[in-house]
């Protein structure tokens, strides 16, 4: 069977977990089942098949089966959100129809993506523009302490999800050039390869603007999606561990230093070792988190059944439909539900770095290595939070979690790995 | 190239790993320790879909019920206000749960072991809590917190025979409605409280002294003041000097300088082990949650260090001063295993667990703890106490026509300013009584003792 085939087939069973899913909730719901689910599920497999009809006619030879996987955390994601509120759930709909179509400007626009190397520094100076425009005075907002989001008059953004894209563009583009350079140069001291001083300074720069940005932005966990992207990138483009070695500790001292003294993650990491201690105050969030995934157990309370606020009306889990999602998802799901959703991710990092291993130059290998990683640590940097491995931060579940800037984001970038993977695969 | 990215690959593999498994302890290993978090209002909500069993005193007073909402839910309601909020605690979706509400969450939502709970749900049986009927009497529990209230003190009376908790008072207590409020405390006094026991603690060394075989009531000891314990001289109350007295004497007029020789004498081994029979050094055995309860003991830095530790001075400790800190309840069932002829009953606050058809399903009480002493000797340090009421430090607290055994304790806390944590612990023939008022000018015997008294008289000594 041809890859477009193949990928046309797996869209069907994402569209019939959408109605499935909806027609679960309306169940729950109130006892009736209407139309409306049936209706989802058939907007949504034409959307699917509308995107599915631009991968077969401009790029025939791209992966079958990453599509498909989006798809599925999508309809996924829409489901858990309308399962949250039914209002979001029509809002990111639109974000969906939007997303796609960027999906399909991106590949009709970025069919030869290799003009993305020429413009690498103004790519990267665009990331980093994103990255700090939410401390831009008057547009900048601060949500729980952390500076990640703006608003421009009725429209609030992420800059920072597109940010991610630039970054990645940049380093693979970097990378390229001097991967050769910092391996023959380098000298061995003591069993460590160390860099050569002068090539050291672009390792520095990084790790200076991944400190920077916790210290001006303020979030440890977006702090760590960058700076172990780049990390990715420099092992895979590099293939000398030392090199990341002297990055996690340059990484691990800074993070430790600001911790120590700034005062925000200072307290998301109290919050993170101990969240009972101020359970009525900063520490409600991930404990309420930990209390609704006890309460899913190993099948979870049935979609739609999970309790979301208190008989007050007041919030049990601040951030359902966007830090706290995958909170939600255990509890309606269970453990199962969690687990199917954390190895779909897997799978879609395993398509992205299959991509990254079948590509031809070096650049098409480390632009979808850098995509893959980035987007498989954002999923680790915001699962990892709410299940208390490592501190809380304001990130989003990609394609799940409710919010425009991310869908958009996640569809560029889905979009960039299926060019890739077309040229990649071509004979 | 592709060597690198296989390995990345491997590593997202085990970071998503770590995800899956930190995932299955929150919803499957550590899922019970979470439910069972105060915190946790899913919980407490859930079970406000139950209708909560009662809690009610003695004779029948309702101390909390249940009131249905109009959106099927239960509220609780706790009628009796602070007077009971100690021993009740509540049941709230903020604040969970505390005291009784707590330990008898289980009987109160009318939870069943798996198999009950499917049959019930073949017959669409709706779970409702079964009824606690309590030892509490709500009279003398109001004479209690009359006599307490406004200052820092607690009074505990129990069964002599069963161990019942009859009264269980503290101040300052809270107002079960008004959780939270500025000023008011949920911390129990009576069994979280650290007092020095101060003389009290000098029927703890009789009982020693006497079931070891090593003195009798009549022993010959010398009460003479300023006796060398510890390397430093002890002094008797007010410095007064006794010659050649009997023990008995020496406990109805509560000699320090007799008790702290004697405590030496015993030992450090002899001394552990009786503290050990009268269940100092962990959690009372009461049917309450264990982190509203505290061990008695010596005590270092928070936490109870034995007898035989350099650090304890075993003569100053047998008078209850040195590092020794006790709570009321303990000092009560001290009282209450003397008066039992020497056998240590588990303290119990509900006498039985009524189901919603009237039938009694669980009897807490009567427990057996041990046996502390033999009953002659449990007779002859009765008879002692008896005469510190009637001749000695307490006759404050003695009741007409029946005869009440006791002794009273003043801890010093600021010698300069006077302020004293007043002790008296008593028991009657029914019923056993230890009363403490924090940081008070006075005595024992002139401030504790008629608290004692009333108490006893409501009753009904």
């Amino acid at each position: 069977m041809s890859a477009r085939n193949r990928e046309l087939l797996a869209l069907i069973p994402a569209s019939l977990l959408l109605t499935a899913g909806f027609a679960a909730i309306f169940i729950q719901r109130s006892d009736v089942l209407s139309n409306v689910s049936l209706t989802y599920g058939a907007i949504f497999l034409g959307l699917c098949f509308a995107g599915h009809l631009v991968i077969r006619f401009t790029l025939p030879n791209a992966d079958p089966y990453l599509f498909p996987l989006c798809a599925v955390l999508a309809c996924f994601g829409l489901v858990v959100v309308y399962r949250i509120d039914d209002t979001l759930a029509r809002d990111q709909a639109q974000w969906f129809v939007i997303g796609l179509i960027l999906f399909v400007i991106t590949i009709v626009a970025l069919r030869d993506f290799r003009v993305l190397e020429r413009y690498r520094y103004t790519i990267a100076f665009a990331g980093l523009a994103l990255l700090l425009l939410p401390r831009v005075p008057g547009i900048g907002q601060q949500v729980n302490g952390a500076y990640l989001g703006i608003k421009l008059g009725p429209v609030a953004f992420q800059p920072a999800e597109f940010g991610k894209i630039a970054i990645v563009i940049f380093l693979a583009a970097y990378l390229r050039d001097t991967r050769q350079v910092l391996v023959q140069g380098s000298r061995r001291f003591l069993g460590i390869t160390i860099p050569p001083l002068k090539h050291f300074g672009p390792l520095l720069v990084v790790w200076g603007a991944a400190m920077f940005m916790l210290v001006f932005i303020r979030d440890l966990g977006s702090s760590l999606m960058y700076f172990g992207a780049f990390l990715a990138l420099l092992y895979v483009a590099t293939n000398r561990f030392s090199f990341v070695l002297i990055g996690l500790l340059l990484f691990a001292g800074g993070a430790y230093f600001f911790a120590t003294t700034v005062g925000h993650v200072q307290e998301r990491i109290d919050i993170w070792l101990d969240p009972f201690k101020d359970y009525h105050g900063s520490g409600y969030q991930i404990a309420n988190g930990l209390f609704s995934m006890a309460d899913g157990g190993l099948f979870g309370q049935g979609l739609g059944v999970a309790l979301l606020n208190l008989p007050s009306g007041a919030p049990l889990i601040p951030a359902p439909q966007t830090d706290m999602i995958f909170a939600v998802i255990v509890n309606d799901l269970g453990l199962a539900g969690g687990c199917g959703l954390i190895a779909v991710y897997l799978l879609i990092a395993q398509r992205g770095f299959k991509i990254a291993t079948l590509a031809h130059d070096s650049f098409s290998k480390l632009l979808a290595t850098g995509l893959t990683a980035v987007m498989a640590l954002q999923v680790f940097v915001i699962i990892g939070g709410v299940t208390r491995v490592i501190p809380l931060t304001g990130v989003t579940l990609p394609f799940v979690s409710y919010g425009g800037s991310s869908v958009m984001a996640n569809f560029i970038l889905l979009a960039l790995l299926l060019v890739i993977s077309d040229r990649a695969r071509t004979p | 190239m592709n060597t690198p990215i296989f390995r990345l690959f491997a590593l997202f593999v085990v970071l998503f790993a770590v995800l899956v498994g930190f995932t299955s302890r929150w919803a499957v290993f550590g899922a019970q320790r979470l439910r069972e978090n105060d915190h946790n209002s899913r919980v407490v909500l859930e079970e406000q879909r139950i209708k909560r069993g009662v809690i009610r005193a003695d004779d029948g007073a309702v101390l909390a019920g249940s009131t249905a909402l109009s959106d099927g839910r239960y509220a609780r309601r706790y009628p009796t206000g602070s007077l009971f909020a100690l021993p009740i605690g509540y049941d709230s979706v903020i604040y969970g749960r505390a005291g009784l509400e707590k330990y008898y969450n289980d009987q109160l939502v009318g939870r069943k072991d798996d198999f009950g709970q499917l049959l019930d749900s073949l017959v669409k049986k709706t779970q409702v809590g079964d009824d606690l009927r309590t030892t509490l009497d709500p009279k003398a529990q109001q004479v209690a917190m009359d006599a307490i209230q406004g200052r820092k003190g607690a009074v505990v009376a129990l069964d002599v025979k069963t161990g019942a908790v009859r009264v269980l008072a503290g101040t300052p207590s809270f107002d079960p409605k008004d959780l939270g409020k500025k000023g008011t405390s949920t911390f129990n006094l009576a069994t979280q409280g650290l007092f020095p026991p101060g003389s009290t603690f000098k029927t703890v060394t009789a009982t020693a002294a006497i079931d070891s075989g090593r003195y009798q009531p009549d022993s010959r000891v010398s009460g003479k003041n300023g006796k060398v314990i510890s390397g430093t001289p002890l002094n008797n109350f007010g410095g007064e000097n006794f010659g050649d007295i009997t023990l008995t004497d020496a406990l109805t007029h509560s000699v320090n300088t007799v008790w702290a020789e004697v405590g030496v004498k015993l030992g450090r081994q002899t001394m552990q082990e009786y503290m050990d029979r009268f269940g100092f050094g962990e959690d009372p055995p009461m049917d309450y949650p264990a982190g509203q309860m505290q061990p008695s003991g010596s005590t270092l830095r928070g936490k109870i260090i034995p007898m035989t530790s350099s650090r304890v001075d075993v003569g100053r400790t047998a008078i209850g001063q040195a590092l020794l800190l006790v709570t009321p309840l303990q000092m009560a069932s001290v009282a209450q295993t003397i008066g039992n002829g020497g056998v240590r009953m588990e303290p119990r606050l509900v006498e039985k667990v009524i189901d919603p058809d009237g039938r009694t399903v669980q009897t807490p009480l009567p427990k057996r703890a041990e046996r502390v002493m033999s009953t002659a000797t449990a007779n002859k340090v009765a008879t002692m106490m008896k005469s510190v009421v009637r001749e000695g430090s307490g006759t404050a607290a003695a009741l007409a026509g029946v005869e009440l055994a006791g002794k009273t304790g003043t801890a010093e806390i600021d010698i300069a300013r006077n302020i004293n944590d007043l002790w008296f612990i008593g028991f009657t023939g029914e019923v056993a009584v230890a009363v403490v008022i924090a940081g008070e000018q006075g005595q024992g015997g002139i401030v504790a003792a008629p608290i004692a008294k009333r108490v006893l008289q409501a009753l009904g000594q």
